[in-house]
């Protein structure tokens, strides 16, 4: 399989995603999914311009990227996909129809109504309720923000003691 | 943020304690450490980044910003900041001898002092040693 990790990332692009992941992984390119991104050719301009000239960057809405899919699986090159938050992911998930076997919590930083479950993720209730929907629909979901990092299961992240 | 705010004339931003790192570096080669403020974008959301970037740049009106990566997110935070502001001037893969190059330019505008300073960079990247195809 060619996508070798669906990544949900505030930060979208950014030196852990080109260059923590994108090294041990060599990535070759990065699917973007965000439908604000994908109607501004600035936007994607901007992160065209944080990556290495032989990464390619595609930047496609929720619906777009699912029909996309199998396309971007059967390409031999590793690649990624890319959200920035948690409720586009369930979309693309739901949306793709089984075909998302496992997903990356990898960076959902600090704002008013999140409680802090690992240094890098803080979750409203809704956004923990996503997380179980996206389980529900087949995929395993998991935080890691980086290789190196150990993998945290959901059920330990969301039982995980607020603000540690 | 450096020891003393007063006299600074641009921003680095960077992952964990790259800045500070670098600051501490120049104030311990020059005694200048003070012509830069410093900001990490550890465990920061995109938008807290662009925030408290935006917070140093105004409350100081510094028009340079060193950066780390061309793919960090304080160089894409940066780069938000250019479109509202032109005028600023972004420097990045920066490195310990762009800015001392730069603290020792305080003579020119701080925009064309980072002009020199990034060349200035480039330039002190060298390799040496290794024997040809050796291991």
């Amino acid at each position: 399989m060619a996508i070798e990790l669906f990544r949900i990332d505030d930060r979208l692009i950014h030196g852990q995603v080109v260059v923590g992941w994108g090294q041990p992984l060599d990535l070759t390119f990065i699917v973007l999914v965000d439908d604000e991104v994908a109607s501004s050719e600035w936007e994607q301009e901007l992160y065209r311009m944080g990556v290495p000239p032989e990464m390619t960057v595609h930047f496609q809405n929720v619906e777009d990227a699912a029909k996309s899919l199998p396309q971007y699986q059967a390409d031999a090159r590793p690649g990624i996909v890319l959200v920035g938050d948690i409720d586009t992911m369930r979309r693309f998930v739901a949306a793709a129809n089984g075909s998302v076997q496992h997903v990356n919590v990898g960076g959902v930083h600090h704002a008013p109504g999140r409680t802090g479950r690992l240094r890098y993720v803080f979750l409203t209730s809704a956004e923990e309720q996503g997380l179980r929907d996206i389980e529900a629909l087949g995929a395993e979901v998991s935080a890691q923000d980086v290789p190196s990092a150990r993998s945290v299961s959901l059920d330990e992240m969301l039982s995980a003691v607020p603000d540690v | 943020m450096s020891e003393s705010d007063s006299e600074a004339r641009a921003l680095v931003a960077g992952h964990g304690d790259f800045a500070a790192g670098l600051v501490s570096a120049v104030g311990q080669i020059t005694g200048r450490g003070d012509a830069f403020v410093t900001l990490s974008n550890r465990d920061m959301s995109a938008a807290d980044v662009e925030r408290a970037m935006r917070e140093q740049v105004d409350a100081r009106g510094l028009d340079v910003i060193f950066t780390d990566l061309p793919a960090g997110s304080c160089t894409m935070a940066a780069r938000r900041l250019q479109r509202e502001r032109p005028g600023v001037v972004l420097v990045t893969g920066t490195n310990l001898a762009a800015l001392l190059d730069f603290v020792f330019h305080t003579d020119v505008p701080a925009g064309e002092a980072a002009q020199h300073a990034a060349e200035k960079g480039r330039a002190s990247l060298v390799v040496t040693g290794g024997a040809p195809g050796g291991h």
